[in-house]
């Protein structure tokens, strides 16, 4: 029989007459289970992307007696992003390549009720530009779904494992791989794509859940019809797009290896009927080759989660010189912007600004850097939403050929897809950051099907003034503003938690799982795990106790840069110098660790 | 414009490697592809001051920290999950190193199932494979430090 803490349901009220007939079921039965903070139904804990628990039984007054109560090896080595899922009493972890899956009973002694392994081609691990991660899976009506690294895209029964249906939703050798999770939504399942870096077209794809046939692609770019884009409703800033905006700022028929790959995380909003995402950069890396402000890579979509018609949206980063995806988190909270009650989309990019939107209509009311050290542009002018870009720091300025040096952020950005949490008690983001810094130099390339098409020379460094790789931060979303700041020898690379219990979680690249006052900052516990944490701390609870759970297993782009240290060792720095070595610290695994307090 | 390129068999690990490639290079100006019919010297680099060197092995930087650095790391230090290619080329012959490029390889490190890819049809690796020999074989011999090194004479690049 299960135990369950009683659970506080939101104030938002579900729109019963939204439903169409023949949705109900798993429409309904999702969108409550997503509201339990007992379970953790979807890679991002809820629809809205907040990573918030309403559990507050582990507290920052008990936190610091926080203890392993079990742990768990995958069986693989390489990155492990994302995080499980629990629903009821069974936990569901999954693995880099293979993407090997575990469904665990946690009332019976966490057995393994069912494993699945995938069986893949190795031939598709190299084309994964950025290490054989897998961000997990989805879940709904007694279904669980994986995204293949092959982008094989498998719909498997929760109680045995069997497999429902497959779907192929790319081909790897033309270097379309697939490392984001899934989100479920009604009666449909969301895929994206990877491989910006191998001039892959970007798209978001809806399946049947039942059936597994295709239902809608959304592209990134080409033309409307592709794009799924009216000319007159979907807006960019307030403004229709026009005709063909996803071909006409191209230079020819580059559009068709354009890139703008959807390898990130989804949010939705059950009122809009919105899906909320962000596409990656254009391919090449070399701007020279690829004129145009590249439309829509680097943006913000708002699409109708049944269409897949896009209702607006908002390219940051036009003509992209830098390789600044826009495809992290799109977090949805409602809080008061400048004063204002607001339907707000939060977003860190990886170019350094933290975008506040307005969701119901892609208004953009905020645009502040998150990290002082960002130079490239000196802001945002909030009446175009252009980046007012640096001349000193635009490699297409600069030229091919020509090393433009100190540009911050560097390519990883001031985030990458490690999400952040927010918590509606303290109104304050959570936000794990990358403080590196980078010189660039872009050159001509040729392209070639399940090649790298890259064109950029690249070498990444600390940000000036400091030796640290990384800042823990606390946001301030309606001012724009950085509350407080935890600086870390490390990039921070995991996915934050908060709680209701006033606190918030993170893991480091050395392998520790630290726990933080939520209002102050100040560091209340912290556990060295077997591996470095790239993973996302995720929180459920099992037999009436509260649980914290987070993979380890260092890899992902921090482990291709920071394994060997990004720079030679400078004499007298020693081991707080600038230019540590990860592999000083941690060395690759593959471990689910599950701490509780008694 | 075809070309051909002939690999001798890759000694590493028993995985034959021999290919023979035939392929059509970009028409966008680039000299004459390097192949391996002339074998370079022992030092193909030039190196002055432990960070100054000839063109071509400057190139090579350049041509590394596009491509291969996604795995092997920054410098040719190796990351978590691809090998220090500075270690590499203290065992690699030049024919050796240009084979597993060309060819790729798999391999299996406690449990860790490593796979490169063949880049034999890559022409952003294949026309600068010897440059890029030149810089990583200066970085394994020591000769060359960390970081970006700079260009000895002002150069046409390739």
């Amino acid at each position: 029989m299960k135990m369950r803490l009683k659970s506080v349901l939101c104030a938002s009220a579900i729109g019963a007459v939204a439903l169409a007939a023949g949705q109900a079921s798993a429409n309904s039965e999702l969108l409550k289970m997503q509201k339990d903070p007992n379970q953790w139904v979807m890679p991002l804990g809820n629809y809205s992307g907040q990573r918030y628990s309403e559990l507050s039984q582990i507290n920052k007054d008990n936190v610091k007696n926080l203890k392993v109560a079990w742990s768990f090896s995958t069986g693989v080595l390489r990155g492990h992003e994302g995080g499980p899922l629990v629903i009821g009493d069974m936990m569901y972890v999954h693995a880099p390549f293979p993407n090997t899956v575990f469904a665990i009973d946690l009332a019976n002694a966490n057995r393994i009720v069912w494993k699945f392994e995938p069986k893949q081609d190795a031939s598709v691990i190299p084309v994964m530009c950025c290490d054989t991660v897998n961000r997990g899976l989805a879940y709904a009506d007694g279904q669980i779904f994986l995204s293949q690294a092959d982008t094989t895209l498998v719909a498997l029964d929760a109680k045995t494992g069997k497999v429902a249906w497959t779907a192929k939703n790319g081909d790897a050798s033309k270097g379309e791989t697939s490392t984001a999770a899934p989100l479920v939504i009604k009666d449909k399942v969301y895929v994206g794509i990877s491989g910006g870096e191998f001039g892959v077209r970007g798209h978001l794809t809806a399946y049947d859940t039942k059936t597994g046939k295709q239902v809608w692609r959304g592209y990134s770019m080409g033309p409307d019809s592709d794009t799924l884009m009216d000319p007159e409703k979907t807006t960019h800033l307030g403004k229709p797009v026009g005709k063909d905006s996803g071909t006409n700022t191209w230079q020819g028929d580059q559009w068709k290896i354009g890139g703008g790959t959807t390898w990130g995380w989804f949010s939705y909003d059950p009122d809009l009927n919105l899906i909320y995402y962000g596409s990656g950069n254009p391919s090449t890396w070399n701007p020279v080759q690829r004129p145009g402000d590249n439309r829509w890579s680097m943006t913000i979509f708002a699409r109708d989660a049944d269409t897949g018609m896009a209702k607006w949206v908002y390219q940051m980063t036009p003509h992209d010189e830098w390789d600044y995806d826009g495809v992290n988190e799109m977090i949805l909270a409602d809080i008061d912007v400048k004063g204002k009650p607001t339907k707000a989309l939060v977003h860190f990019d990886r170019n350094g600004f933290a975008y506040t939107m307005d969701r119901t209509n892609g208004a953009l009311l905020v645009a502040e850097k998150y990290d002082p050290a960002v130079n490239w542009a000196t802001h945002v002018d909030m009446a175009t939403g252009r980046p007012q870009v640096v001349d000193k720091y635009s490699t297409h300025k600069q030229g091919e050929d020509v090393n433009t040096k100190g540009i911050c952020p560097a390519a990883l950005g001031t985030k990458d897809q490690q999400p952040s949490a927010f918590s509606p008690k303290t109104k304050l983001f959570y936000v794990p950051t990358n403080h590196v810094c980078m010189d660039y130099e872009p050159f001509k390339v040729a392209y070639a099907a399940g090649q790298p098409y890259v064109g950029a020379t690249l070498s990444m460094y600390p940000a000036p003034g400091g030796t640290h790789l990384g800042n823990f931060i606390a946001w301030d979303a309606s001012e724009g503003k950085i509350k407080w700041s935890i600086p870390e020898p490390f990039s921070v690379w995991s996915g934050a938690l908060a709680t209701a219990g006033d606190v918030v979680f993170y893991g480091t690249l050395e392998g520790y799982l630290k726990a933080v006052d939520a209002n102050s900052g100040k560091e209340l516990f912290r556990f060295k795990t077997p591996s470095g944490i790239i993973g996302n701390v995720n929180t459920y609870v099992h037999n009436g106790k509260q649980h914290i759970a987070v993979l380890s297993g260092v890899g992902g782009w921090a482990g291709i840069g920071m394994a060997a240290g990004l720079q030679e060792d400078t004499a007298g720095l020693g081991a707080v110098g600038a230019y540590k070595q990860l592999s000083n610290y941690t060395q690759l695994g593959g471990v689910l660790t599950v701490f509780t307090v008694d | 414009m075809s070309f051909r390129i002939l690999f001798k068999h890759a000694a590493t690990a028993g995985f034959a490697a021999a290919a023979l490639f035939v392929g059509m290079l970009p028409a966008s100006g680039q000299s004459a592809p390097q192949t391996a019919s002339t074998p370079p010297s022992d030092k193909p680099y030039t190196v002055e001051d432990g960070n100054k060197v000839d063109p071509k092995t400057y190139n090579g930087y350049r041509r590394y920290h596009s491509v291969c650095h996604t795995c092997h790391g920054p410098d040719g230090m190796g990351s978590s999950f691809a090998p220090s290619l500075v270690e590499s080329l203290t065992r690699l012959s030049s024919d050796q190193f240009e084979g597993i490029v060309a060819g790729g390889q798999q391999g299996n490190a406690g449990g860790n199932v490593r796979v490169m890819p063949p880049f034999g049809s890559d022409p952003n690796v294949m026309d600068h494979i010897l440059d890029i020999y030149s810089y990583l074989k200066a970085r394994s011999d020591g000769a060359l430090g960390r970081g970006r090194p700079e260009r000895l004479v002002a150069a046409k690049t390739n």
